[in-house]
């Protein structure tokens, strides 16, 4: 027991340090490691190569994600060569290991960072890792996610550790209470867009605060998830009742003694009342309007009812030529309000933002609408169990009614790895989390949004004030 | 770049992409990660930056003018690589001929991917940045650099600075470090580790595989 007050980023590198190996440095052992098909090939490669071996499996699992199709076919053919081949190659590098494998067309295949925690993988107090960027998404329920690159993952395979770099502790605290229309995408696009593409460089994130409590599991996935577009090396909140509900519904195999032993175990993890962040920020709740990207970093984000922000008038030159480069991308003008701004695309889906509530919250806002004329819709669920879910309520053949595609789960457009691309210049209204020069398709304009904007966009084809769409019978 | 003599030192030739937060998607566009090994590229790198839509180089770019050809240095803006973690962007840069990138920060992914394969993050202050970037805006060709590693200091004509790079990662870049081969060396450390922690957290281990099966069970 140490004595000194420690952060729960600090508890979590703690219970999982094998060795320092200096003073950066420690020897991280990993309770789940996640894989796709598209960062993980090389890494197998890279073992057999040198003739090694996975040890435990079991705590090892693979997905088909990113290049996935997601036409609304019952049997998924990938079409292109390259792509199938990464998903065949998938399953030969599962069934050598024993490595547990959600194929193309399981049931329950669908987008790494929805499947684990929907079915109970993740737990607190875990240190888990991917050869995926929103690895971050896991400190929902105070799980140490982040992302790793393909020789990361190669290490993990061959040791079920990684060579860790130590990071720096932030707080961001939120307050006050979330208005009506607004979401944890709008409150993380509000604090990206304050502290900036790199204000969490170098930090592992713990937010905290009433505003945070009262955030439903989902919509912290959707908070935790983007807080790597702040840059931050992971992103933490502390596991409450809410927390713990969401794990013990989903992970039937905690029981009994177990159980209760896991319970004491998971109220430690907080950070000490005495603990010392190395920064810290605050927010309140009730400042968060609906939120949109104007430019191709997540930071370039304003409210809804406000004005693109003037470059002359940015003291950074690199901030300025930067927003500068981005309206001539984005065919829009300083100064100039998002709303009324004509889309032609809709996409809903992503590790963002493409779990049932997130579905529930467009059918909710489409009513009896029908998507725009002119625009084209997608809902993509976020794995198999979501849009199984979202059929039985009723929800996919609303949205189907509306005029939305109803498709199977996947990546998808988030970042158009598979045939799901949109056309230089197409504007789309996303529920994704990334809105770079390309990401898209080339040339095409993302605009980061909630479900619920990317809904009121998708009804009146236009970037549209959720807040003032009239409620529909 | 001259690496014969001693691998610590390298003269690079620098060409300049300033803006900040130029990410990994546009270092390495989705289309070039559709292959099962590393190879292949160096065509990708940079890609729409470099060719317009129809596939043509764009003249104005600076890695497609021609004074420009085999630069093997990138003085670029902050936060460089951020976003994905797709490897790719460090191999891509590699294949394409890139020895080492100066900039003030990295995303911190595409810094440890790059350090994996030793492709030289040289992190300076912004205001070195600022002053290489303009020293070599006043030259016709790429500017001329030396990196000295051991002494963790970037230098050109007219100025001279100092980069951050730790003990450990100057050590993987001068001697190749098997960095697997080295934590496999812990093997013992790291089963008895195991041991201990399933013991006292039962319901972490094999968390895949139980899953898994359950569902497999329940399908």
């Amino acid at each position: 027991m140490s004595l000194s007050p420690q952060t729960l980023y600090q508890k979590l590198v703690a219970s999982h340090t094998v060795a320092v190996l200096d003073e950066q440095n420690v020897l991280l052992f990993c309770d789940l490691h996640l894989m796709n098909e598209y960062t993980s090939p090389q890494a197998f490669a890279g073992l057999h190569e040198a003739g090694r071996g996975v040890p435990v499996p079991g705590q090892n699992v693979a997905v088909v994600s990113h290049i996935i199709p997601t036409h609304p076919v019952r049997h998924r053919v990938i079409q292109d060569p390259p792509s199938a081949l990464q998903a065949t190659n998938l399953k030969a590098n599962c069934g050598r290991h024993g490595i547990p494998l959600f194929d193309t067309n399981d049931p329950l295949q669908g987008i790494e960072h929805v499947i684990a925690p929907e079915h109970g993988m993740v737990r607190p107090g875990m240190v888990i890792l991917c050869g995926d960027s929103h690895t971050t998404t896991y400190g929902a329920l105070g799980a140490l996610g982040f992302g790793i690159g393909t020789s990361e993952v190669e290490h993990v395979l061959a040791t079920q550790t990684l060579v860790y770099r130590l990071a720096k502790d932030m707080r961001i605290r939120v307050d006050g209470t979330l208005p009506p229309g607004t979401t944890a995408k709008d409150l993380v696009l509000q604090i990206i867009g304050r502290i900036g593409a790199q204000g969490a460089r170098g930090y592992v994130v713990e937010f905290c605060g009433s505003a945070i409590e009262a955030l439903s599991v989902e919509a912290r996935f959707t908070l935790c998830n983007m807080a790597v577009e702040a840059g931050a090396r992971g992103a933490l909140i502390a596991p409450d009742a809410t927390a713990i509900g969401y794990v013990l519904d989903r992970a039937s195999d905690i029981t009994g003694a177990v159980r209760e032993a896991a319970l004491a175990h998971w109220a430690t993890l907080h950070s000490d009342a005495e603990a010392l962040f190395d920064a810290e920020h605050r927010f309140d709740a009730s400042d968060v309007a609906p939120f949109v990207t104007w430019g191709t970093s997540p930071d370039q984000a304003m409210a809804i009812d406000g004005a693109i922000p003037q470059p002359a008038a940015m003291a950074d030159a690199a901030q300025r030529s930067s927003a500068e480069q981005a309206l001539r991308y984005t065919a829009l003008q300083a100064g100039q309000a998002l709303a009324g701004v004509p889309v032609q695309h809709v996409f809903i889906g992503s590790c963002t933002n493409a779990r049932i509530e997130d579905l529930r919250e467009v059918a909710r806002v489409v009513g009896t609408r029908h998507v725009a004329p002119g625009v084209r819709a997608m809902v993509v669920p976020g794995s198999g169990a979501v849009k199984a879910q979202a059929e039985a309520e009723g929800i996919a053949s609303r949205l189907q009614a509306a005029g939305f595609e109803w498709r199977q789960p996947g990546c998808s457009m988030c970042l158009a790895m598979n045939d799901d691309v949109l056309a230089p210049g197409q504007r789309c209204a996303s529920t994704t989390n990334r809105n770079f020069e390309g990401r898209q398709g080339r040339g095409a304009i993302t605009h980061l949004m909630s479900p619920a904007m990317a809904a009121a966009a998708a009804v009146t084809g236009r970037i549209t004030d959720v807040r003032t769409l009239e409620p529909t019978a | 770049m001259t690496t014969a003599t001693d691998p610590g030192i390298l003269h690079g030739r620098a060409a300049v992409l300033a803006t900040p937060n130029l990410d990994t998607d546009q270092i390495m566009p989705k289309q070039f990660l559709r292959g099962i090994d590393k190879a292949g590229l160096a065509p990708g790198l940079l890609y729409d930056l470099r060719f317009d839509g129809a596939g043509a180089p764009r003249p104005d770019f600076v890695l497609n003018q021609p004074s420009f050809a085999g630069v093997d240095v990138l003085i670029a803006g902050s936060n460089y690589g951020c976003g994905s973690s797709r490897e790719h962007a460090v191999w891509g840069m590699q294949q394409y001929g890139f020895k080492a990138v100066v900039a003030s920060s990295f995303g911190e992914i595409f810094y440890s991917n790059a350090l994996n394969n030793r492709l030289l993050l040289a992190m300076v202050p912004e205001a070195d940045v600022q002053a290489f970037m303009a020293e070599a805006a006043r030259l016709p060709g790429p500017l001329a650099l030396t990196i000295d590693v051991r002494q963790r200091t970037v230098r050109s004509a007219g100025h001279g600075a100092r980069f951050t790079l730790s003990d450990r990662h100057q050590r993987m870049f001068l001697q190749g470090l098997d960095v697997i081969g080295a934590s496999l060396s812990y093997a013992a450390q790291i089963d008895a580790f195991a041991a201990r922690h399933w013991a006292a957290q039962p319901w972490v281990k094999d968390v895949a595989r139980v899953t898994r099966e359950r569902l497999s069970a329940a399908g």
